[in-house]
């Protein structure tokens, strides 16, 4: 029975796997991930793919909401923009996937330096109001720029080519978008044992304060900014790939929010949160539509009760979790490892 | 210059509405320094409200306005009692979060409660268009400007007279010392909630009547940000000014540039007016510049 850590180093308490079982448990997981797709139909494959998508945006949105305490309402947007710049450059230029990847991300992260750029003037609630500025900016561009974004028609592309491979089925994507997740993820949770994702964590826990510790802020915020972007350019190229189609729907505000919601729901500032707020906000609304077509025998009036049931129960999510669990599923996971721990005893 | 002057007239009417949306979410800001992402939610429910007490109940339109402002307080009040009062002191992503959950909340009640559908008031004001020299006003728009501006007037009159509109004002200013002076400081946040919801769901009735409800009518409560982040986030002459530049700007740009970029110019340039202000002027033009020390 493990009962409990004792470290002797800083480099031991910040080394990313804590201990053995964890080493042990994570090839667990890995082995699952990779069994998962043989043993399930495209159905389920579809949605952890677009779960896998939604874990990228969510821990970029962290990064910058969790760790440095910029509120973006704007994530969509910039998923947006990594999704047309991917679909652009496949259809017009022919660029590879592996091309597109990296450089939906860049492209992404170059307007989210702009965005941010004004985040040295103003923090909180303003900042937030200035991103929804930008949100709301670029839908309209994504709708009104005809000869580039398609319109309101979007772009259709092709099943993405990988060294000569054709990605046309959810079971093959899945073998693309998990690594790039798997990596994403990583690279969220080596930041924070970085010199910049800690300057992150102390310009939202104080910003002065930061700046007193020699933190340029405007420098910092603006890495904050591009990372989380470029994050959120890398998912909107995959589910470009994923869907085949792009068009400004699949970026409202809406979506925005519901990124917000994933890493509220999952737990702020932690990469973790991120995982389990993805995964919970991408299954519940399709659990609930599953529900739904449990009373698909009743009339059509039951049922347009039931449709907008989604909304109000979205909308209770984030409010039940923010009044109970603020620290969200991230630490109600750890509650339960620690029941689990040490248990017969309580504490 | 016909145009000119006719778009001129309408964004100043519309401004006005905008500037009593606007009043209820500062109100709101004011006190709790809570930023309300449900006010555009708040308008849609007491245009739902009025919709109830006239259609369904039958009422005469003053009854149904006062039943309005008792049904949007009461909203208030229980908003601010299960919700917020639990968010004291937490972050403000929190806060924001909580308000947009809420919204959703209350858009989803709305279409299980009124069902989707397209619905409109029956006639409040005379048909017969206003006509100023050579603009004409639509009756709508200009009774609800009328309208619009006696409620900012008499908001305005209670904050500076009242004595609930003076013990919120010194809530705002300084919670201890208002506390220390015998104000009841958590009422003050109720009362706040509760006015805020009733200038919101009036300014809702309003903005119903001249184009019909729908559950989506909230989405126009996000054009309330950028009228005040213009005016300053705590001020009540900034929410009337800004009203009146959002209601401006948007029907001209609407009026001139709609037709090179095919429509939607209208939703759009609030918000770059929002981006501009934030760049210049990030408080606002009558905000108060928050000063930090450690």
């Amino acid at each position: 029975m493990r009962i409990g850590d004792f470290k002797q180093s800083y480099a031991a308490d910040e080394a990313v796997f804590r201990s053995n079982t964890v080493r042990v448990w994570l090839v667990v997981l890995f082995a699952a991930m990779a069994a998962f797709p043989f043993m399930v139909g495209p159905y389920l494959l579809y949605m952890a793919n677009l779960t896998g998508v939604a874990i990228i945006a969510a821990v970029g949105l962290n990064i910058l909401t969790g760790a440095a305490g910029q509120i973006s309402l704007g994530h969509a947007a910039f998923v947006g923009i990594g999704a047309y710049t991917s679909a652009i450059l496949t259809t017009s230029l022919g660029l590879p996937f592996f091309l597109c990847l990296p450089l939906s991300g860049i492209s992404a992260a170059f307007f989210g330096i702009i965005v941010g750029a004004p985040s040295m003037r103003m923090k909180g609630l303003y900042l937030c109001i200035a991103t929804l500025a930008a949100q709301m900016i670029f839908d309209f561009i994504f709708v009104h720029w005809n000869s580039v974004t398609g319109g309101i028609r979007g772009i259709n592309v092709p099943a993405p080519d990988l060294f000569g491979l054709k990605l046309d089925t959810e079971f093959k994507m899945y073998f693309v978008t998990v690594p790039i997740m798997i990596i994403a993820v990583t690279a969220a949770r080596n930041l924070f044992r970085t010199r910049v994702g800690r300057a992150f964590i102390a310009i939202r826990d104080r910003d002065i304060s930061a700046q007193l510790m020699g933190i340029n802020l405007f420098q910092y915020k603006l890495y904050a900014f591009a990372t989380s972007s470029f994050f959120a350019g890398v998912a909107g190229c995959l589910q470009v790939y994923l869907l085949k189609i792009v068009t400004p729907e699949h970026f409202p505000l809406h979506e925005s929010i519901r990124y917000l919601a994933m890493i509220i729901v999952g737990g702020l500032g932690s990469v973790l949160g991120s995982i389990f707020g993805a995964i919970f906000m991408t299954m519940v609304p399709e659990a609930l539509q599953s529900g739904l077509a449990l009373f698909q025998g009743l009339d059509d009036k039951v049922m347009s009760y039931l449709y907008p049931l989604q909304t109000v129960v979205f909308g209770l999510l984030i409010v039940v979790f923010l009044v109970f669990e603020p620290h969200g599923l991230a630490e109600m996971w750890r509650r339960l490892k620690d029941y689990f721990r040490l248990w017969p005893f309580e504490h | 210059m016909d145009i000119l002057l006719q778009l001129i007239v309408s964004g100043i009417a519309v401004g006005g509405v905008y500037a009593l949306i606007a009043l209820g979410f500062v109100l709101i800001y004011k006190a709790t320094s809570i930023i309300n992402f449900a006010t555009g939610e708040f308008m849609m429910i007491g245009a739902y409200f009025f919709y109830t007490a006239m259609v369904m109940i039958g009422l005469p339109p003053i009854p149904s306005f006062l039943l309005v402002m008792v049904c949007s307080a009461l909203l208030g009040l229980f908003v601010e009692r299960a919700i917020l009062r639990h968010m004291l002191g937490q972050p403000t992503i929190s806060i924001v979060m909580v308000t947009i959950g809420l919204s959703s909340i209350l858009m989803g009640l709305a279409e299980i409660i009124w069902s989707t559908d397209f619905k409109s008031f029956p006639p409040l004001f005379p048909r017969a268009p206003i006509i100023i020299g050579d603009i004409i006003v639509r009756s709508n728009l200009f009774w609800g400007f009328v309208v619009a501006m006696i409620t900012v007037i008499l908001f305005a009159l209670l904050f500076k007279y009242a004595k609930v509109g003076v013990a919120m004002r010194a809530t705002a200013g300084d919670q201890m010392a208002a506390f220390s002076m015998g104000i009841n400081v958590r009422s003050m946040f109720t009362v706040a909630w509760s006015l805020g919801a009733i200038a919101a769901a009036l300014g809702g009735v309003i903005i119903g009547n001249m184009g019909g409800i729908q559950p989506t009518l909230g989405g126009i409560g996000l054009k309330i940000f950028p009228v005040v982040i213009l005016g300053g986030l705590d001020s009540i002459a900034g929410a009337v000014v800004g009203g009146f530049i959002v209601g401006l700007v948007e029907n001209i740009a609407g009026g001139y540039l709609d037709p090179y970029v095919g429509g939607g110019v209208k939703d759009l340039a609030p918000f770059v007016v929002l981006v501009l202000i934030l760049l210049i002027k990030p408080y606002g033009l009558f905000g108060k510049e928050d000063i930090e020390r450690l």
